[in-house]
């Protein structure tokens, strides 16, 4: 790394860093609210960055994109999200919750889609652990490539890998439906973290499409998340072994 | 005419969306076979002229072959579904609205990929096609299809996450030297290659062909595909089997042809070669302990998605053109075969191998058709995949891969001993009358729609296999040529 990071490099990377946390939160997040709300806030730090970069790199286009993602990520994808949820009523579905969290706390308000606080494969401190390990695994990979050049600030890059390797990480141990939904798109996040840096002269059509791509597959996962809640009962994943073989 | 292809499907779902469900079934049919009609127009421009280009769109040699295989289907398959949906759903009106508005977009978005001339383009494509064809194995309203459902959307979904990388590395790799507004255009990238950057195009290409491989099927990646094509209605299995699989695989293609233009044939064509033999060998001894024969047909896909892979990691002139053609036999076969389980389904209400009988008895017409299909797949002559499977492992030998070649007829051999073993079970036996008169089952097709279909599948089949028409030739040698990088 450069021995003297100049504005720029310094606040993509904090930005990037950031990210990589909220990354973590959603990790750790036991209700469905607070995990769309990280995702939201992690999607509003991808759109600074795209103004950082655009600043910086006399892109106009950036801004564009960083007024189109933030609309869309910000706004319509966790209303999307908070729209489809099940459980809208604050009813207590059985069987999502492991036993020793029967009776939530006071924390649990009614009225919203039910939490998903139990759905760990690993316990939360393991799961932390390993996504961890995960974590440096992806920042060590994509930084020894040095890919440098364009404009990329390379531990940006790094964190962006290693916000790669945390959102399978999320997507594998939490064992329901909403956190592995949220997984893939903070999977879309962290990718799109790697296009600003390494891409950022990327046509605004492509990266008008993408975003559009992006908020079909939202309402697709809404749908399959609701027929997952109408045939199973619950947001939990852990039932789902019926095809095999 | 390229953006009529995409146009005329799009038009037809949103006609079934708001016609009277009476009404929608022959749209469906009029905008597949327009659609056939169009693609094959295309044949003669892409064999011997210049490519087709309008704008982002572009139809060259390879991408027509993996059109007519996809207009092929979603024309046969509209045909069979009108029978299909009348067995399975009576005149449930809001079921075949719903379908048929899925069936034409999922139809719209297959054939939209290989037309896109822009990798980025070609990405979203396929992700339009994971979303709608999700919905449509979700639309069973089974509990097992809303997990299929889910599976399906999660890890092909999370596949095409890695797909997209590696498309953001080939911008990063083509923007060094095209300059900063390239639009990830395939040939640009094709042509610019040797002076490309190596480590993002080789991160970019093993990315691709996981990603793009989750899609299509290929071990270890395949995980969402038995679930999907057998809890899918069986129009929709025959598609995802036959089109869906083979447009990922046009997409791991394209990757291909940048990485073999930028670091040689090497690498890239080990790493093709390390996907399709596990895919191969895996999926070839899944075939032989399987009791469900959609999911049978199911495991004889990512078998034959193992065999598109080797061929192409041959090299070899003669193996590419048995690729191209096997994409196109493999469509047709799998087709058939899937509308011969469906034909079952109707006929039996089951899935599992046991509790269909006497086959041949019962169903005078798609009894034989479907043990023909199943012989196709196992490569028996004179089915296209026959002549296509010969030209890939004898493109082996030529380019010295005698180890793989051995392994690819071994893995066949396997393959076809667990497809006939099923095969036979549920057509050679006795028709069962033993569980009493309610169990017994009477002779007779179900329907005439869901038996022409089929009848067309063997008959492509063995005219790919005999006699495969000039024209056609002349494009699969000139795709060969394309994919060889020499075009």
């Amino acid at each position: 790394m450069d021995p003297a990071p100049g504005v720029y490099v310094g606040v993509a990377n904090a930005l990037a860093a950031v990210m990589l946390l909220l990354e973590f939160g959603m990790l750790r997040q036991a209700l469905v609210r607070d995990q769309v709300r990280l995702y939201a806030a992690q999607s509003a730090l991808i759109s600074v960055l795209a103004v950082v970069i655009a600043a910086d790199r006399g892109l106009p286009d950036l801004y564009a994109l960083a007024a189109l993602s933030g609309a869309l990520k910000i706004v319509a994808v966790p209303y999307v999200l908070r729209r489809l949820l099940p459980g809208h009523h604050g009813r207590r579905v059985p069987g999502w919750l492991s036993p020793q969290e029967e009776h939530p706390g006071p924390w649990q308000p009614r009225d919203e889609p039910p939490g998903v606080a139990g759905s760990y494969t690993l316990s939360p401190a393991s799961a932390v652990l390993a996504s961890i390990a995960l974590g440096a695994f992806g920042f060590f990979c994509l930084g020894s490539l040095h890919m440098g050049g364009l404009t990329v600030p390379t531990t940006a890059l790094a964190i962006a890998g290693a916000m790669i390797f945390v959102a399978f990480g999320l997507m594998i141990i939490r064992r329901d439906v909403v956190s592995q939904a949220i997984g893939f798109f903070s999977l879309e996040n962290a990718i799109s973290l790697t296009a600003l840096v390494m891409a950022a002269g990327l046509p605004l059509i492509l990266e008008t499409a993408f975003l559009f791509d992006l908020l079909v597959a939202v309402v697709v996962f809404g749908m399959l998340i609701r027929a997952h809640h109408g045939s199973a009962g619950s947001l939990s994943t852990a039932d789902l072994t019926r095809l095999k073989g | 005419m390229l953006a009529a292809i995409l146009v005329i499907p799009l038009v037809a779902a949103v006609a079934a969306a708001l016609l009277p469900a009476r009404r929608v079934p022959a749209v469906t049919i009029a905008a597949a076979l327009a659609c056939l009609g169009l693609v094959i127009a295309l044949v003669p421009d892409a064999a011997h002229g210049a490519p087709v280009e309008a704008s982002y769109l572009r139809a060259d040699a390879v991408s027509v072959i993996f059109l007519l295989a996809t207009a092929f289907l979603y024309a046969i398959v509209a045909v069979y579904a009108v029978g299909y949906l009348r067995a399975e759903h009576g005149d449930d009106a809001r079921y075949a609205r719903r379908f048929h508005a899925l069936f034409n977009l999922f139809a719209a978005s297959m054939l939209a990929a290989p037309l896109m001339s822009s990798l980025a383009l070609l990405w979203i494509a396929v992700e339009v096609t994971t979303v709608v064809s999700a919905l449509l194995v979700a639309l069973e309203g089974t509990d097992s299809a809303a997990e299929a459902a889910w599976k399906y959307v999660m890890v092909a979904s999370a596949g095409l996450g890695l797909a997209l990388l590696a498309t953001i590395f080939l911008y990063y790799a083509g923007a060094q030297v095209l300059g900063e507004h390239f639009n990830l255009a395939i040939t640009a990238l094709i042509t610019a290659g040797p002076r490309l950057p190596h480590a993002p195009v080789l991160l970019a290409f093993l990315l691709a062909t996981l990603g793009y491989g989750t899609k299509a099927g290929l071990v270890p990646v395949h995980t969402w595909l038995p679930d999907a094509h057998s809890e899918a209605a069986t129009p929709v299995s025959a598609l995802l089997s036959g089109a869906l699989l083979a447009t990922s695989f046009y997409a791991i293609t394209r990757c291909y042809e940048v990485a073999a233009a930028t670091l040689g044939s090497g690498i890239p064509r080990d790493a093709l070669l390390a996907f399709g033999v596990a895919s191969l060998l895996l999926a070839s001894l899944y075939v032989l302990g399987q009791r469900d024969v959609k999911r049978l047909l199911a495991y004889s896909s990512v078998e034959h998605m193992g065999i598109l892979a080797i061929g192409v990691s041959f090299g070899s002139p003669v193996a590419l053109a048995g690729v191209l053609l096997h994409v196109m036999a493999h469509a047709a076969a799998k087709g058939g075969a899937f509308m011969g389980a469906g034909v079952f389904r109707v006929k039996y209400h089951a899935k599992e191998v046991s509790a269909m009988r006497g086959g041949l008895q019962i169903l005078p017409w798609s009894g034989p058709l479907f043990l023909m299909t199943v012989f196709a797949l196992s490569a028996l002559p004179p089915s296209g995949i026959f002549r296509s499977e010969f030209q890939i492992v004898a493109g082996g030998l030529a380019s010295g891969q005698h180890a793989a070649a051995a392994v690819l007829v071994a893995g066949v051999t396997v393959a076809f001993f667990g497809l006939t073993t099923s095969a036979t079970q549920v057509l050679m036996t006795r028709p069962a009358r033993s569980l009493g008169a309610a169990a017994a089952v009477e002779r007779g097709e179900p329907s005439a729609w869901l038996v022409v279909p089929m009848l067309v599948c063997v008959a492509v089949l063995v005219l790919l296999g005999v006699h495969p028409p000039g024209e056609l030739s002349d494009l699969i040698a000139r795709g060969a040529a394309q994919l060889g990088g020499r075009p």
